[in-house]
């Protein structure tokens, strides 16, 4: 029992730090710019088949380099050409307007690599146990867990210390006067998209190397992206962080005593904290109006 | 003179919705399509009474949808055969759910109330997946089928005859569009408008705008459910991709094309889109692509909508 319990509670771990990298670029995305980034599933399944069309020539470590890094560009392209027109228009239209897209790199995706799943191919030693005792905790986990903790350090720390992060965050609090300052909002809100998109690509690396490689990859992991962010509280990044591990822990635990609820689990959770304190549990409530 | 200004859209809407089983299949339609446009129609101006007229965007009325379906499909497979009864218990559970999550989200506002209405529409559809030996799960709810109406003197054989099971769903649409306007006419109508314009203000007014939001959330969801039932009946199926958030985006998107904050834009926009995806979908694999193409094209070129365009600029 005790071992069923610690392989959930550690796939859960895994899982929540999934949907805390995804929901930390969703994120970053809806503070600064008031968009919810339906296509983000998308972007995040893109990276993963680059890195999966990447790997024959560059290797394991190359297309974990390369393919988030490839996936933010195109989130610079697309911000650029597309969203950056419904700034300021109703939040309505941005969310129809990733809707579709998410709708158009789902189909283009089946159509480039095929509707069925196709294998990821991690390194051997990684793919190895750790221990007799704990079959699950393969090398693979840790690595994940690693590489999830370095993107999400790495992230705290460039907007905590360096000039974008901090007019990120100012940009959150009061856009309007950060303009006024003279920084180039266009520019700040690009980055800021892109950086989201790099962290998207980043999960959708990671994730292909455990999920397996499928269209839908992204689907999966957008609800509970969006619960996380609600959980944790809105307009908080380390809210987020939280949101997404709490979630994926409870989801595991559920698992264990009663599986069918599963999924359905985190959305009872988010009913709980929006009747306990409707702006999440580090949410700051002058974002709720 | 003046009746026609005022009525004289309302008529002919009427007049073209009344006659469309004798003139769609001229047009290259048949009657089943036109009465999948009209049940969608009516999810859409549900959607639109709570987005257009109240100013608030659900983006997970999809959830109500599948209420109704499975509400008037299990009523129907477990209960009684009786279709009435089926729309009622229908109408009813999507109402209830309705209630309960509204009451949860109506301190939330703008994007993150849109954001946590896709979230709780989720949790049906994975309750109609995993609870397979009531629902169906993933293969969905069969083994039922709508009933022919017995009135007492007469009998409408809606299951049999396609054309009569148009024109039920063109009366349930009927009833539902007067009291949508009976209810817009209302104060209570002219207190919506006055909170989509400016809630503060409303608030200031002394208008309980929470109680408001919630109340309109409620009726529009009943409305969603009404669909519901009628698009379970349309099929005698339904699975849980009624439940699904891509069904609750073509809402918004029929809405926003056919012209929001008009009475009659989303039936425009459920038109042009059921018409558009039933031949994309015969013609092409690559259908979702066009349409997310679409959606995107829509958004961009054509955000006032097919009414829109002509009526006063919508405030951003």
């Amino acid at each position: 029992m005790t071992q069923v319990i610690l392989f959930n509670l550690l796939n859960g771990l895994i899982v929540g730090a999934f949907y805390a990298l995804m929901a930390l670029g969703l994120s970053l995305i809806l503070n600064l710019s008031g968009v919810i980034n339906f296509a983000h599933g998308g972007f995040l399944a893109l990276g993963a088949y680059l890195a999966y069309s990447l790997m024959p020539t560059i290797g394991f470590w190359g297309a974990l380099l390369l393919a988030p890094i490839l996936t933010a560009f195109l989130g610079l392209a697309v911000e650029r050409l597309l969203i950056r027109r419904l700034y300021g228009r109703d939040p309505l239209y941005s969310l129809l307007l990733t809707f579709g897209l998410a709708f158009i790199f789902q189909d283009g995706l089946r159509y480039v690599w095929g509707a069925q799943s196709v294998p990821y191919q991690i390194p051997g030693w990684l793919a190895s146990p750790l221990s007799m005792d704990y079959f699950f905790l393969t090398g693979y986990r840790v690595f994940m867990m690693i590489v999830v903790a370095l993107a999400v350090a790495g992230l705290f720390l460039v907007l905590g210390y360096t000039r974008l992060g901090m007019r990120i965050r100012a940009g959150t609090l009061d856009l309007d006067t950060v303009s006024v300052l003279g920084v180039n909002v266009r520019v700040l809100r690009n980055l800021n998209f892109g950086l989201g998109i790099y962290l998207a690509g980043l999960a959708g690396v990671l994730a292909a190397g455990m999920l397996g490689l499928s269209p839908t990859i992204g689907d999966q992991l957008i609800m509970p992206s969006f619960v996380a962010i609600i959980v944790g509280g809105l307009g908080s990044l380390p809210g987020t962080l939280v949101g997404g591990l709490l979630i994926g822990v409870a989801a595991g635990m559920t698992t264990v005593f009663f599986p069918t609820a599963t999924e359905a689990v985190i959305y009872v959770m988010m009913a709980l904290v929006l009747i306990v304190k409707p702006s999440g549990l580090f949410g700051d409530e002058g974002r709720l109006r | 003179m003046t009746f026609l200004k005022n009525y004289g859209v309302t008529l002919l809407v009427w007049v073209v919705l009344l006659a469309v089983p004798f003139w769609f299949p001229y047009v290259g339609g048949y009657t089943g399509l036109g009465t999948r446009t009209i049940v969608m129609a009516l999810a859409a101006m549900s959607v639109n009474f709570l987005l257009g007229f109240t100013g608030v965007l659900s983006f997970g009325h999809a959830a109500y949808l599948g209420l109704g379906a499975y509400g008037a499909g299990m009523t129907i497979k477990y209960l009684l055969p009786s279709t009435p009864l089926g729309l009622l218990i229908g109408v009813l559970a999507g109402t209830l759910g309705a209630m309960a999550i509204g009451a949860m989200i109506v301190r939330l506002r703008g994007v993150y109330f849109a954001m946590v209405t896709i979230a709780f529409g989720q949790v049906f559809y994975f309750i109609a997946f995993r609870w397979s030996s009531v629902t169906g799960g993933d293969d969905g709810l069969t083994g039922w089928k709508r009933v022919p109406l017995d009135l007492g003197f007469t009998r409408i054989d809606i299951l049999g005859n396609d054309v009569a099971f148009y024109y039920f769903c063109l009366v349930c649409l009927a009833a539902s569009a007067g009291i949508m306007a009976l209810l817009l006419r209302s104060p209570f109508g002219r207190t919506l408008l006055a909170i989509r314009e400016n809630e503060r203000r409303a608030r200031f007014l002394g208008i309980s705008v929470d109680q408001h939001i919630w109340l309109s959330f409620v009726i529009s969801a009943a409305f969603a459910s009404l669909a519901g039932v009628l698009y379970a009946y349309l099929d005698n199926f339904v699975d849980p991709r009624a439940f699904h958030w891509q069904q609750s985006g073509e809402f918004v998107i029929m809405v926003v094309l056919g012209g929001m904050r008009s009475f009659w834009g989303p039936l425009i926009g459920a038109a042009i889109f059921e018409v558009l995806q039933d031949k994309l979908s015969s013609f092409t694999d690559n259908w979702m692509s066009l349409l997310g193409l679409f959606f995107v094209l829509v958004v961009v070129f054509f955000p006032r909508g097919v009414l829109g365009a002509f009526g006063r600029k919508p405030t951003p």
